[in-house]
């Protein structure tokens, strides 16, 4: 099945907020602390400037809690009187003329008396540094596994590392956008975002606004990688503060600058691993620690913690595994979610110290893996039992196998011989991902999918899930295309308004399609037995459902036939969220990457020349959807593992331009090789698990495993620039 | 149509051929093409990525070269030929839509611009690789394949052969 | 914001000399960079080049090449003449940005611009290039070697236009340019060197330019001689000295002095060893 908006987005009609006529439209734009932490002791507007066409907004004009509703609500929509980072919104101003709007903001001084910043998350802590506690902690999680100590003492081998990654930008290449209106006492915010019922919880906290007098719908989303997860929450408040205050509508729409600066980017982390391992190469004790740098905010950090040191151990059978992880405050703009959440730093961690330890023991880091790989029956760090029949080995043979893998390192060995400057290797990684929210946060979440039947014997799926590049309607629609029989064309998927969707939950975490197609397919079922003539029937399907429908509402002349589901957690899975043990998630996805790299000698770029990722995502619905979303995640991790940094001073994004932030072109990757293995999850919407994340977690360490393949070097830390690599050349390769 | 800014008071009265008709417009001095074919002439399909000429996003083809719009002053577009996506025929993108090569959309418009200038001068082929003529257009959803396949197979479907 | 559309290459000078502020524009590819965040630009005069067609024009004499300023990379890059005689302004043209950029930049531009990342800039001063300056009281010639004063600035007084760019046309048996920016395309340079060598000649026929390693871009004298003269090299950190000598790379958000010194001598000995006797 094609996209099904795919060509409204290849001709262009597809119509984002920015591209949407609001009449009597004013534009919304945001004055930002210059500093990274200080009390604000005013503002100072240019007397010089004619304010009279604009509209302020500052933390006074908030109606409710100046809080922004997350995890804690420890971030104000507007600082009051205190910053924590630069880029900090302090006021808001719009204008009916977009360039005056600009001119205005740059009119206004915020004033700051300077304090004590903490710009680095790993230095030692000075007293007037202190912002919260007195340790400046937003979160400690731990598992304990077995007894590491002593498993410790009597390894064979014991192998350090530490490792390193640093901040990434989602670059969606819409920037955030958000409008509001008033349309009698109805608040309405349009606009692109993953997550509606966390911009309508927002707006309602804050503005202390009843829920009746409020809607938050999605407009088309230009990309959103978790970029669109959190962050819409706070645009959306600004925008509806301003058009309130205004009473006309505003439309806020960030330039390209002030969206790199100023919103959430993938937590830095810093990791250490101890292992040991016995006599025949199989893992017996895992110490690791995490450290993420948090921001300003604690925004979702405990989660994205959370989610990280579930992953730190790998897709690996330890007896004795202790992952201690601690997120903490620094004055640097809140960093949020991003694809894999926490889990592509602690696997980059991992996969890179796999190779190491292997290199360490010496034996070959393909063996190594498919010693340690968990094996039906074994356990993950919290003892979570494996049973899904998936043969991880046979992930990592095909891999292998598609990669040409033995052959390849023969020829590598063979090129690097004869070149001057160039040096190609191979490298390996084999990863998973839990689907879903972490432990029990699906019960939490409830998660509420409705379907109607049309008068004219159509199907709507009524869900918050969001479209945004990754093909939640095409393949909803696919699911319920399955469910019920019907053609794609009988089927609606309604666009996601709070005023007329139930909360299906946040489009994150992987869990679209595994959880909430799960959940469409239950509300398919429960309005086709609602429909049918006597209890116990035959399940109707195709043209009987649809005439059946139409004949409900022809005996129910306008009424609604809607019916809905509710989520309930697969049978046996259970978690301990205080004691980390047992359940993590509902299903993991697992893969294995291959990746071939060439190093330049001269300059120390590094190119990857092949890339192979297999996976195991269930049953894959729409071939061309998951293969595009491997291949894109893939794309986004080179980015991340050799050119996307982002440099800070002040705490601040310095190299906030796409000149300076670099994001591979088409030029600088080759194809991606995409295999799939099948093995369909009873649990999940139509036998899938997810698959948006998990590509993201294996390339940065199979590339730097390739590196050092490649170089001799000993590459620990993304991105690995080549002015990082350069140092880390042993002398034998200089040229 | 209401234009982002009157803060640059139009004032230019300029002639152009725009999507093969002749069109005459006032814009200001200090107006990007993006902006007038946006928010003057009402033709949303080219996006702002970046407002640097990084990302291709708002890609147009200006005397049938592509050009990023939001570097270039409208009055710089006076007697010449601009191509927007609005002028690109669904019906020819059909090899573009098998294959992926829109994802979020947002890069979509600047690239089926820049896809189509190739497939309509098959010879640049000869020179320049697929990814070198499509590096100017940033995607960062479909990993560049879905994008690549599809300009390859739509160049074929029209040439009837294979390009290197 | 005010622009002035001349018709025609006399008309344009008469119009700097009346005002001499005015921005000239070609190709507006820097000019309009981040354009609605920098509203002070807006504020300013603009002479608009681009309906000049005299000026977008590739002219060849028996001795010259001369290209009109408003002659684009992408002009260049598809001129199959110039990618026989001067193939490096071909490799330099085709790393210029993308397709988009290449379309619109022209090398007039790339030389006023004056930043010392300038692709095009290298490539046309290793074949020794001259550069037209035209005013309403008449033109004057000056070397491409010798057009910049420093950081972001030029010989060009406020009345003058460059309006052509000559190269002079020899037999070169050598030519290549190299440039290292953080990906394959749509990069700003790193660290960039362009290096031609005239066929037959035995001393001074060295051309060294290097580019984001010093204020401006800059011919290489001491690596020149070296070439000719030596000593000899015969690791890449034998040119160490040549290279301090000539350049003065720096740290930014783009890269490093190290970086950029060192990638600079590994390139240069790469290129050359085999193709310069003093190089083994």
């Amino acid at each position: 099945m094609q996209r099904l908006e795919g060509l409204s987005k290849l001709t262009g009609a597809e119509r984002y907020l920015d591209d949407l006529v609001i009449d009597g439209c004013l534009w919304g734009m945001t004055v930002r602390s210059p500093v990274s932490r200080g009390r604000i002791r005013g503002l100072h507007f240019d007397a010089g400037f004619d304010w009279s066409g604009c509209v302020v907004v500052d933390h006074r004009d908030i109606p409710g809690p100046n809080e922004t509703y997350l995890i804690e609500n420890d971030q104000p929509v507007l600082a009051a009187e205190y910053v924590r980072h630069v880029h900090e919104a302090v006021a808001l101003i719009a204008h009916r003329d977009r360039n005056m709007v600009r001119r205005a903001v740059a009119a206004v001084r915020v004033d700051v008396d300077r304090e004590p910043a903490v710009l680095d998350y790993r230095a030692p802590l000075r007293p007037e540094q202190i912002q919260r506690g007195d340790d400046n902690l937003f979160k400690k999680l731990r598992i304990n596994k077995g007894d590491v100590d002593a498993a410790l003492a009597t390894a064979a081998h014991v192998v350090e590392g530490e490792y390193e990654t640093g901040a990434q930008e989602h670059v969606y290449i819409e920037n955030q956008a958000m409008a509001a209106w008033l349309e009698g006492d109805m608040l309405v915010v349009l606009g692109s975002m993953q997550c509606p019922y966390y911009v309508f919880n927002a707006l309602k906290h804050a503005l202390k606004r009843d829920a009746s007098n409020l809607k938050v719908v999605q407009a088309p989303t230009g990309g959103g990688f978790g970029g669109k997860e959190d962050y819409p929450s706070t645009i959306a408040l600004h925008a509806a503060l301003l058009a309130l205050k205004a009473k006309q509508p505003v439309k806020i729409v960030y330039d390209r600058d002030e969206d790199l600066a100023s919103t959430t980017k993938r937590h830095p982390a810093w990791v250490r691993h101890r292992t040991g391992v016995d006599r025949d190469g199989r893992l017996v004790a895992q110490d690791i620690e995490v450290l993420m740098d948090g921001g300003a905010y604690v925004t979702l950090s405990p989660v994205v913690l959370s989610r990280g040191i579930i992953h730190a151990a790998g897709p690996y059978s330890c007896p004795n595994v202790r992952t201690v992880g601690r997120a903490v405050l620094t004055n640097s703009v809140p960093y949020g979610a991003f694809r894999g959440f926490g889990a592509p730093q602690t696997q980059f961690a991992c996969e890179r110290h796999m190779d190491r330890v292997a290199l360490a023991i010496g034996m070959d880091p393909v063996e190594f893996r498919r010693i340690n790989l968990i094996r039906d029956g074994q356990t993950t760090a919290t003892g979570q039992v494996i049973k899904d029949g998936t043969d991880r080995h046979a992930i990592l043979d095909r891999a292998l196998e598609n990669a040409k893998f033995t052959e390849r390192k023969h020829e590598h060995e063979e090129f690097n011989a004869g070149h001057p400057y160039l040096r190609r290797g191979i490298g390996i990684a084999t990863i998973f991902h839990g689907a879903g929210f972490t432990g029990n946060g699906e019960v939490y979440l409830n998660s509420r999918v409705e379907v109607a039947g049309l008068p004219d014997g159509r199907i709507e799926v009524l869900a918050a899930s969001t479209e945004m590049g990754q093909g939640t309607n095409t393949v909803f629609t696919k699911i319920v295309a399955d469910a019920v029989g019907y053609e794609a064309g009988d089927i609606v998927i309604a666009t996601p308004d709070t005023s007329r969707v139930p909360n299906s939950g946040p489009t994150v975490a992987s869990r679209t399609v595994m959880v909430v197609g799960r959940l469409i397919e239950r509300a398919c079922e429960a309005l086709a037995q609602r429909v049918q003539s006597a209890p116990g029937a035959p399940r109707l399907r195709g043209s009987a459902l649809k005439r059946a429908i139409i004949d409900w509402h022809a005996r129910h002349p306008s009424q609604e036939l809607r019916d809905g589901a509710t989520y309930v957690p697969p049978p046996g899975v259970s978690f301990d969220d205080k004691n980390y043990i047992g359940d993590a998630y509902a299903t993991f996805a697992w893969g294995a990457c291959v990746a071939s790299v060439e190093v330049d000698l001269r300059t120390c770029a590094t190119r990857v020349l092949e890339f192979t990722s297999a996976q195991e995502i269930g049953r894959v619905l729409n071939p061309t959807l998951a293969k595009g979303q491997v291949q894109g995640g893939v794309v986004q991790a080179i980015g991340w593992a050799l050119m996307e940094e982002c440099k800070f001073k002040d705490g601040a994004m310095v190299n906030n331009q796409l000149t300076n932030y670099i994001i591979p072109t088409a030029d600088d990757v080759p194809s991606i090789d995409v295999l799939f293995v099948e093995n369909p999850y009873p649990n999940g919407g139509g036998g899938a698990k997810g698959v948006g994340e998990l590509p993201m977690d294996g390339p940065s360490p199979a590339i730097l495993n390739a590196i050092a393949h490649a170089t001799g070097a000993d590459p620990c830390a993304i991105p690995m620039t080549p002015e990082r690599l350069m140092p880390m050349m042993p002398d034998a390769t200089a040229v | 149509m209401q234009p982002p800014s009157d803060t640059d008071k139009p004032g230019l009265r300029i002639a152009l051929t725009l999507n093969g008709k002749a069109v005459e417009i006032e814009v200001g001095p200090a107006e990007r093409l993006l902006d007038t074919l946006r928010y003057r002439l009402g033709l949303p399909g080219s996006k702002e990525g970046c407002g640097e000429g990084e990302c291709g996003a708002c890609t147009v083809l200006l005397d049938g070269l592509p050009v990023n719009s939001c570097l270039v002053p409208t009055f710089q577009t006076r007697n010449r030929d601009v191509r927007t996506i609005e002028a690109v025929s669904p019906e020819s993108l059909t090899t573009m839509l098998n294959t992926g090569a829109t994802q979020c959309g947002a890069c979509t418009p600047g690239v089926v611009v820049t896809a189509s200038w190739i497939h309509d001068n098959p010879e640049l082929a000869k020179r320049h690789s697929l990814r070198e003529l499509m590096a100017g257009n940033l995607c960062r959803c479909t990993g560049y394949d879905g994008i690549i396949d599809g300009l390859r197979a739509w160049i074929d479907v029209d040439a009837g052969s294979q390009t290197p | 914001m005010k622009v002035l559309l001349p018709t025609s290459v006399h008309e344009a000078c008469r119009m700097l000399a009346e005002q001499s502020d005015l921005v000239p524009m070609a190709g507006a590819t820097d000019l309009l960079v981040h354009w609605p965040g920098r509203q002070d630009a807006h504020e300013k005069s603009y002479l608009d080049l681009s309906a000049l067609s005299d000026l977008r024009t590739t002219k060849w004499t028996d001795d010259t090449l001369t290209l009109g300023a408003l002659t684009t990379y992408w002009d260049t890059a598809l001129d199959e003449r110039v990618g026989r005689e001067f193939p490096v302004l071909i490799q330099a043209a085709r790393q210029v940005g993308a397709i988009q950029i290449q379309s619109r930049g022209t090398w007039a531009g790339n030389i006023m611009n004056a930043s010392p990342a300038a692709d095009g800039v290298p490539a046309l001063m290793s074949y020794d290039a001259s550069v037209t300056l035209t005013s309403a009281t008449g033109s004057r010639s000056v070397a491409l070697s010798e057009f910049y004063l420093g950081y972001r600035k030029t010989v060009r007084n406020p009345d003058e236009l460059v309006t052509e760019v000559t190269l002079p046309r020899r037999a070169y048996d050598f030519g290549q340019f190299h440039k290292v920016g953080p990906r394959r395309a749509q990069a700003i340079t790193k660290v960039g060197v362009a290096m031609t060598h005239q066929a037959g000649v035995a001393a001074d026929g060295w051309r060294i330019v290097a580019n984001s390693v010093a204020p401006t871009v800059r011919r290489c004298p001491h690596l020149e001689y070296q070439l000719d003269a030596g000593p000899l090299v015969r690791s890449p950190d034998d040119f160490l000295q040549s290279v301090n000598a000539d350049v003065s790379p720096i740290d930014d958000i783009r890269s490093t002095a190290d970086y950029r010194r060192t990638v600079l001598c590994r390139l240069l000995y790469h290129s050359l060893k085999g193709a310069c006797p003093m190089v083994v």
